[in-house]
């Protein structure tokens, strides 16, 4: 069979296209020229590398004190908002799986439309709504506006997941006595605890990744991580930092990853089946 | 099964309303007030005034219809990029073996673990007026200028009305490719292209090869076998890849925002520029709504089309669009 060049070359030239911008966000963190941002100072000469700005985040430099606060701000909202839409995504999938009424139908609906609706769509009706309120944006508004758009993603992955869930296992777990509140815990959760921890990560990485929905309901002076980059410009300070910030997040992401499939592939072995 | 209390009506309801409550108080019930918004009148001072139909009758007097036709054309214009691309590479990587297909696959999704708005700030320090890229497209807009001059008038007239092309001669200190709207073109397309292969990629997979084979054997060859049977036989993931690429680009805001300088301000930026910077609610919210419509047209369009053809394939293309979403990482 030929194998067609045309594509071949395409795709190479799209990795590296998507490639590209990633080195340089690697390349960026170690440049010394922090207002120039190149390599090269004004006679073409090279200037070599420097690792001041990982030291300037690792001791806590003044320079970099909005930087990181932003930084544990996007963390902290981060955790805050998988945990809940966790929580209120796992009891959606449960509902919409278990029971197929007009109720249901308008659950679905309310589920499903806010992962069609662009981001910004949700950032402005929210925003109206807290103007409508009279309430002060802020850390609240921002936590409840990453929860709302998180809800949908978890129940989606946890629904996907009860699609090849054997429903007569929680029927036997009734016959033999069982409360629905036990045989949540020890019987659906542990079956659903992947696509939990897999809808979980997604939203985590939606919520610490989101700038369009946050810099609508954010209020003066609260900046996650995504929206201080974005307020930046292209001469400020401590950019190199933020390039050397986001590296450090790429490798701990790419040794998370590794460590998970690395973790998901021991798991068939152990438990033999499933 | 009768008294099974996982089917009476109060457990549905224990289970359904913490979800149910929380979506309905904060996605529903603000679409609404943002509806109601639009029918307002603003006052001077940055409130919402009285009822009244002023804000849909100011959206047709200022550059709003410029922006809206200006939104849709690049987006249109982004969609083509990305499945231009995405095509040869789905094609590719479903030709590979098994394992490299995972790898590939795997690697294309990889850059989006950095920050999305970190890459987007790459790219701004990238197209820098003194790079490489400056200078690429600097010959790239005398070339189009080049072959613009070979088409007939009616063509050019057509062109530059309906914004693709500009009458304006070349000035290389005002053609600088920051704060130009290729610059947000090009960004789009690097930002949106992997949820365009996504779903090809998906429809490739189970796509069945040896039907090109056959069509070889019968004397269709390379780009016409291409574009007669894989083509056809793809088309679920490419309508998929069309509304994943499409609805994000329409909703974009922070790529215009920061590579388009006030040279390419589209919807998304209105918005944020009328709720956050003139206090304008109304007109906000008004945009809003038009933007919703943008959005829900293509989308109802593709599910009436996929509904008349054939009922199941409809509903695997909202699960398959919902599975993609689902597997999205970066800006929606």
């Amino acid at each position: 069979m030929k194998k067609s060049y045309f594509s071949s070359i395409t795709l190479a030239l799209v990795l590296a296209f998507l490639y590209v911008p990633i080195l340089l966000v690697v390349a960026y963190g170690f440049v010394p020229n922090g207002v120039s941002m190149s390599y090269f100072d004004a006679n073409g000469a090279f200037t070599g590398f420097t690792g001041k700005w990982y030291a300037q985040i690792f001791t806590g430099h003044y320079s970099v004190k909005s930087l990181m606060q932003s930084f544990w701000l996007s963390l902290t909202i981060a955790g805050l908002a998988t945990l809940v839409s966790c929580v209120l995504g796992t009891t959606s999938a449960l509902a919409l799986h278990r029971w197929k009424d007009r109720l249901q139908s308008i659950h679905y609906a309310l589920v499903y439309t806010p992962l069609i609706m662009p981001d910004i769509l949700i950032g402005i009706s929210l925003l109206m709504l807290f103007v409508a309120a009279n309430v002060e944006c802020g850390f609240w508004t921002i936590l409840i506006a990453h929860v709302t758009f998180c809800v949908s993603y978890v129940a989606m992955t946890v629904l996907a997941r009860l699609q090849d869930f054997d429903d007569r296992i929680v029927e036997a777990a009734y016959d033999l006595g069982a409360g629905p509140w036990y045989t949540f815990f020890h019987v659906e959760l542990p079956i659903l605890l992947p696509g939990i921890i897999a809808g979980g990560l997604l939203a985590f990485t939606l919520s610490i990744d989101d700038v369009v929905i946050t810099s609508f309901v954010n209020g003066a002076g609260t900046n996650t991580f995504p929206t201080y980059v974005s307020s930046m410009t292209k001469h400020s300070r401590n950019l190199p930092s933020v390039f050397a910030l986001s590296t450090l997040m790429l490798v701990f992401t790419c040794i998370l990853a590794g460590l998970s499939k690395f973790i998901s592939r021991k798991q068939p072995q152990k438990t033999k089946g499933k | 099964m009768k008294e099974n209390p996982l089917r009476s009506k109060r457990a549905e309801a224990a289970v359904t309303l913490p979800s149910f409550v929380w979506l309905a108080l904060f996605f529903a019930v603000p679409a609404f007030i943002v509806l109601a918004f639009t029918f307002h009148g603003h006052t001077a001072n940055g409130g919402v005034g009285e009822w009244s139909l002023s804000t849909w009758r100011e959206l047709v007097d200022p550059d709003y219809p410029a922006i809206v036709w200006n939104t849709l054309r690049i987006s249109f214009e982004v969609t083509l990029w990305c499945i231009i691309l995405a095509l040869p590479c789905a094609y590719a990587i479903a030709r590979m073996n098994k394992r490299w297909r995972a790898i590939v696959a795997g690697s294309i999704m990889l850059p989006f673990w950095t920050s999305f708005v970190v890459r987007v700030f790459a790219w701004k320090t990238m197209l820098h007026p003194d790079g490489w890229l400056q200078t690429c497209y600097f010959s790239w807009l005398k070339v189009s200028d080049w072959l613009f001059d070979w088409l007939p008038g009616f063509m050019q007239r057509f062109l530059v009305w309906a914004g693709f092309a500009s009458n304006a001669p070349l000035d290389a200190a005002s053609s600088t490719i920051l704060d130009s709207e290729a610059a947000v073109v090009l960004v789009s397309v690097y930002s949106f292209l992997p949820f365009a292969i996504m779903p090809i990629y998906t429809a490739a997979e189970k796509f069945d090869f040896s039907l090109l084979e056959a069509a070889r054997d019968l004397g269709a060859k390379g780009f016409y076998a291409f574009r007669k049977i894989f083509v056809p036989g793809i088309r679920q993931g490419i309508v998929s890849a069309v509304l994943m690429v499409f609805i994000p680009a329409i909703g974009s805001y922070v790529i215009p925002q920061m590579l388009g300088g006030t040279n390419c301000v589209l919807i998304g930026n209105k918005i944020f520029m009328r709720a956050m910077q003139n206090r304008n609610i109304p007109h906000a919210s008004a945009l809003a709504t038009l933007m919703a419509v943008s959005v829900l047209v293509p989308l109802g369009m593709a599910m009436y089309w996929k509904k008349r053809q054939n009922a199941r394939t409809s509903r695997r293309l909202e699960r398959e669009t919902a599975r993609m979403i689902v597997g999205r990482g970066g800006e929606a």
